[in-house]
């Protein structure tokens, strides 16, 4: 007989009695079937313990065994490639066990512990190692190689080391003696609690950019490496569209994707996709270099408290191996939800639209473990994170959004209208910002061109003068505008057109490097340039758009392969034609 | 031996609570027999320690604390199940009330049902064609999957939901079908409406009726939804049957949730509604989909009544952001006399992408349902333009968007209630209202598309041939 006992049941929180030995954030397994939870509450002899699973059947009186221990998670090869649940349970594990319904109490490892693993181990016995002294490293997918590093907190000398070989990963590969003589056993795998951040040297600036082939990130919104953004909308705005078309194309080496209260439809598509389409880089499958966890919609609410943690674990886990790692979370509004939930379930105070006082230090917390560090290894490495925000009604004013915005630096605001019109990505030029733009200045300057950064700026003014003229537009019509600025509408309808909007069906516009943006930018200010300079002489535009040449160039993005930016030529010497054309016919 | 508890310790709106009781699981069913003799169903909401309290689905009208003796069954609530439920009259906690005699169940099944595991989950491509314009061409359904129809009071949702079940059919496929019709709180009428529908449509021996109408109980209309969506995924994963479920109204069963969760005395979130709101409607949507290697797949359009027409409002705010995509009917266009008055704009099926075009229906359809997204929202541009300088002060090009956006509702969305339209004649139409805009202008489309379907003057012989109502 377990010394705990349930008391209470009411929905995923469950009242325990029966002694005074639960620590806080421990986790437990409630129940005769084993539920997992973790203790969220401890008063006198009555603990507070929130399940993970849909608790139907827990009755008073059941046991409750503790595991001693934090929710953790068993971090090591085996990772890449797979699908996990909130809490680090491998789906097709759990798919074998109890068929295409999810069963409950489950309680099965995140690693294959049968498979074996060929290691080529790094250190001898007598060689002293340090927190990040790499000890031993696998080649976990096709394009990544494991490291295992010791963990923090361990000095010492190498008292035994195996010869390189199979193991699995509960193997004991190597041991290390501290100077107390303690011994540790290190093996490929180790546990590590979810909810603090892992342990790094120190945090660097940010000044490389995390490169998306997405136009309007790279070019107007800019992420480094190490960043936070956001992606608010309302429902059918693109935010999971978004982030998909990150996690396939952004340059991180390792992409978490976390389904967080999501779709189940929208993860097994991730799942095929991901599987089908090939990196740019090394023709290796996306699957190859990604983790999918999903909570989806329906899945225990708890859990989904506990996913992003599990997702961000993963994420540092990585990056402590020298890996830059994108975390793309769709969306932590559910979480942030699931988070009110649990907390009216606790009869604790509500603030704001009855979330918790803490969503914003938890929303902090959170977003504070992205970065780009130096890890105890000495390499480099960086999380960044970019969050769906999911604000109800569409209105950006409400407290998941405001609290989030004011720990990201990166915010693409969805927009409904350029939904409706089919202009995707929905991002709105006038609504979105980064402040990463002037850090990662000098990157662009060097490794794409000096005019990158003009190019950005100029376009970016085109779409706010025309934003400004749009509202004179909708009242007195375009007809009577000076010619001036009717050319800078026309050449905003080509930026956001040509530009701004990108078609991820499209095979060659889904995913555009950055020679080929700037290429893009500085052929549609090619264009403004000459015809304003012939406005300026009282040239009327209309002569230049019946060259046809403002259509024309709308079009370039689907005709100018990626890797072979030689077709500009042919639409410089349309733009040059086209002004020399109604020049003459003016002279 | 069966152990049953005499007298209740304490009674409050649908809620009762009995103490002294052991062995009583969270979720549990329990029976209660009432002094005449009479049964009701509840379920352990609450358990503490000695205490559970109990939701009684009949309502507590007649009991007191002394009249009722309750009898805990060991098991959570479920639902009897076989194939003989197909052309059967159901209440809405399952139970049988056509008169034709109680259900010889197969098996039972807990109503709450479990997750599809989403590696388990196939992805769903086919396209379901409706022989509505405005669906097959830029909403298109697909199987498996979950596209709700946003509505108000008084517009033709019914109308438009029943055409779609009847002239729904899936190209090339002989799977069987069935239908699965949940009502919630809708009046008789309505759900006569629809058993009139689908006899006329020959299929009644293919529907299973669930029936909570709106005088009945809103306990038991909390497990209505629930236990036909039991029932659809028996059929579709245990029989093959290609199962589509109409559930009406959505907007009815969110209000019972929160009468219910207010009489339980929780904290309110948005207008009053239980911040598990969402976590509840997903727990019924997410259970539409298709399961590798099982025949069957279950297909879901829910119908709710947007309150005050406000596509905020916390109901089909949680849908839209569970759902794949809605069908958005309109005041205006309803009021214009359109039928069906569906908004193309904010309307919007998220499969679509995936069960269109090469290979599964025809080339040109992705491209033309942008072309007509985009070239719509400019209609709405110029028509607001139109109403402050007046339209003879527009452009010539803004003309012709106008014209565009008036031959388009009359001409594509507007369709008879019998009218069942191929898929070529939907997207035929498609490009000859686009004939009335300059080539220049579409440029969602390609070139090769252009050059293949754009033809000039096409809408004058259309407009010659059949003038606009």
């Amino acid at each position: 007989m377990s010394e705990y006992q349930i008391y209470s049941v009411n929905g995923p929180v469950v009242k325990v009695t029966g002694g005074r030995g639960l620590a806080m954030m421990d986790m437990v397994y409630a129940g005769e079937e084993e539920l997992i939870g973790e203790v969220v509450g401890v008063e006198n002899d009555m603990t507070t313990v929130q399940v993970y699973e849909d608790t139907a059947g827990l009755a008073p009186g059941q046991p409750v065994r503790t595991t001693g221990a934090p929710m953790s998670l068993l971090l090591g090869p085996g990772l890449l490639g797979n699908i996990f649940d909130g809490i680090g349970r491998p789906l097709r594990d759990l798919e074998a066990i109890s068929g295409p319904f999810l069963g409950r109490g489950v309680n099965i490892p995140t690693l294959d512990r049968e498979k074996r693993w060929e290691v080529a181990v790094a250190v001898k016995e007598g060689d002293p190692v340090a927190p990040g002294t790499m000890y031993a490293q696998c080649q976990e997918t096709a394009a990544i190689v494991h490291r295992c590093l010791v963990p923090a907190g361990l000095n010492g000398t190498v008292t035994k080391a195996v010869a390189n070989g199979a193991y699995t990963v509960d193997d004991v590969l190597v041991e290390v003696t501290d100077g107390r003589g303690k011994v540790t056993q290190l093996k490929l795998a180790a546990r590590c609690p979810i909810r603090g951040a892992r342990p790094m040297r120190r945090r660097l600036p940010i000044t490389r950019p995390l490169i998306t082939g997405q136009r309007i990130i790279d070019t107007l919104f800019p992420i480094g490496k190490g960043g936070a953004a956001a992606i608010p909308g309302p429902f059918g705005a693109g935010k999971t569209m978004t982030q998909h078309q990150l996690a396939k194309w952004s340059d991180a080496d390792i992409i978490v994707y976390l389904g967080c209260g999501e779709r189940g439809n929208e993860m097994t598509q991730a799942l095929e996709e991901f599987s089908e389409l090939k990196d740019p880089r090394n023709g290796l499958p996306l699957m190859n270099r990604t983790i999918l966890i999903a909570n989806t919609s329906n899945m225990p609410v708890a859990a989904r408290e506990a996913s992003v943690y599990t997702g961000m674990t993963i994420a540092e886990y990585y990056r402590d191996m020298g890996y830059h790692v994108a975390l793309m979370a769709d969306s932590t509004s559910r979480w942030a939800e699931a988070l009110r939930e649990i907390s009216g379930r606790l009869e604790e105070m509500p603030a704001e639209e009855g979330f918790p006082a803490y969503l914003a230090s938890r929303l902090a917390e959170f977003y504070e473990r992205a970065g780009y560090v130096e890890t105890l290894e000495g390499k480099e490495g960086s999380v960044t994170v970019i969050g769906a925000v999911s604000p109800q009604g569409g209105d950006f004013s409400e407290p998941v959004t405001q609290n989030t915005k004011r720990f990201i630096r990166c915010f693409w605001a969805l927009d409904r209208g350029l939904a409706y019109a089919r202009h995707f990505p929905s991002i709105h030029w006038m609504n979105s910002y980064s402040e990463y733009t002037a850090e990662l200045k000098p990157w662009y300057n060097e490794n794409v061109s000096p005019d990158f950064d003009r190019c950005r700026q100029r376009i970016s003014n085109l779409l706010r003068e025309e934003s400004q003229l749009m509202e004179i537009v909708k009242l007195i019509g375009s007809d009577i505008l000076p010619e001036d600025q009717k050319l800078t509408i026309e050449t905003a309808r080509v930026i956001r057109l040509g530009f701004l909007q990108q078609n991820a069906y499209h095979e060659i516009d889904t995913y555009v490097p950055l020679q080929k943006q700037l290429k893009m930018m500085q052929t549609i200010l090619r264009l403004y340039d000459g015809v304003k300079e012939a406005v300026d002489r009282a040239v009327p535009l209309s002569q230049f758009t019946a060259t046809g040449v403002f259509d024309s160039l709308v079009k370039m993005k689907y005709e100018i392969p990626n890797d072979d930016l030689s077709g500009f030529s042919r639409y410089e010497q349309e733009i040059d034609a086209a002004l020399a054309k109604v020049n003459a016919a003016n002279s | 031996m069966r152990l049953e508890y005499t007298g209740l310790s304490d009674l409050n709106g649908s809620l009762v609570a009995l103490e002294g009781v052991s062995g009583v699981a969270y979720d549990e069913l329990a029976e209660l027999t009432m002094s005449d003799g009479s049964h009701r169903y509840g379920r352990v909401i609450l358990i503490e320690g000695d205490r559970a309290v109990l939701q009684v689905f009949e309502g507590t009208r007649g009991i007191s604390l002394e009249n009722t003796r309750t009898h805990f069954t060991g098991r959570p609530m479920d639902i009897a199940l076989s194939k003989e439920m197909l052309g059967r009259v159901l209440d809405g906690a399952g139970r049988p009330i056509d008169g034709l005699g109680e259900l010889y169940p197969d098996e039972r099944r807990n109503i709450n049902g479990s997750a599809i595991n989403p590696v388990s989950r196939q992805y769903p491509r086919s396209c379901i064609y409706t022989g509505i314009s405005a669906i097959d061409g830029c909403s298109t359904l697909i199987r498996g999957q979950k596209l709700p129809i946003f509505s108000g009071a008084g517009m033709a949702h019914n109308e438009l939901a029943a055409q779609m079940v009847r002239q729904a059919r899936v190209a090339g496929d002989d799977g069987e079908f069935a239908i699965v019709f949940a009502a919630m709180g809708v009046k008789n009428d309505v759900a006569e409406f629809f058993r009139r529908n689908f006899e006329e449509a020959g299929a009644l021996q293919r529907v299973v009726m669930f029936l909570n109408l709106a005088s009945d109980p809103i306990i038991e209309r909390i497990l209505t939804p629930r236990c036909a969506l039991t029932a659809a995924e028996y059929l579709a994963f245990t029989h093959g049957y290609h199962v589509l479920v109409v559930m009406t109204d959505m907007t009815s069963y969110c209000e019972a949730v929160r009468e219910f969760s207010s009489s339980k005395g929780e904290i309110p979130s948005r207008k009053g509604f239980p911040a598990y709101l969402y976590s509840d409607l997903a727990s019924l949507y997410e259970r539409a989909g298709m399961i590798q290697g099982k025949k069957g797949s279950v297909t879901q359009v829910p119908i709710l009544t947007m309150p005050n027409d406000d596509i905020t409002h916390p109901i089909p705010d949680l849908t839209g952001y569970i759902t794949e995509g809605q069908i958005v009917l309109d005041r205006n266009m309803d009021q214009s006399g359109v039928y069906p008055p569906i908004n193309i704009l904010s309307s919007l099926s998220r499969l679509m992408k995936d069960g269109i075009g090469k290979g599964f229906t025809r080339e040109d359809h992705p491209g033309l349902s942008n072309q007509l997204f985009a070239s719509y929202s400019k209609v709405q541009d110029a028509r607001s333009l139109a109403s402050v300088i007046g339209e003879d002060e527009l452009s010539p090009l803004d003309k012709q968007y106008l014209q565009f956006g008036r031959a388009f509702e009359q001409y594509f969305v507007r369709q008879g209630q019998q009218e069942d339209r191929s898929l070529e004649q939907t997207l035929e139409l498609g490009w000859t209202l686009l004939s009335i805009l300059p080539r220049g202008e579409l440029d969602r489309v390609s070139d090769q598309e252009l050059d293949q379907h754009y033809r000039e003057g096409a809408f004058e012989a259309l407009a010659a041939e059949a003038p606009a109502v």
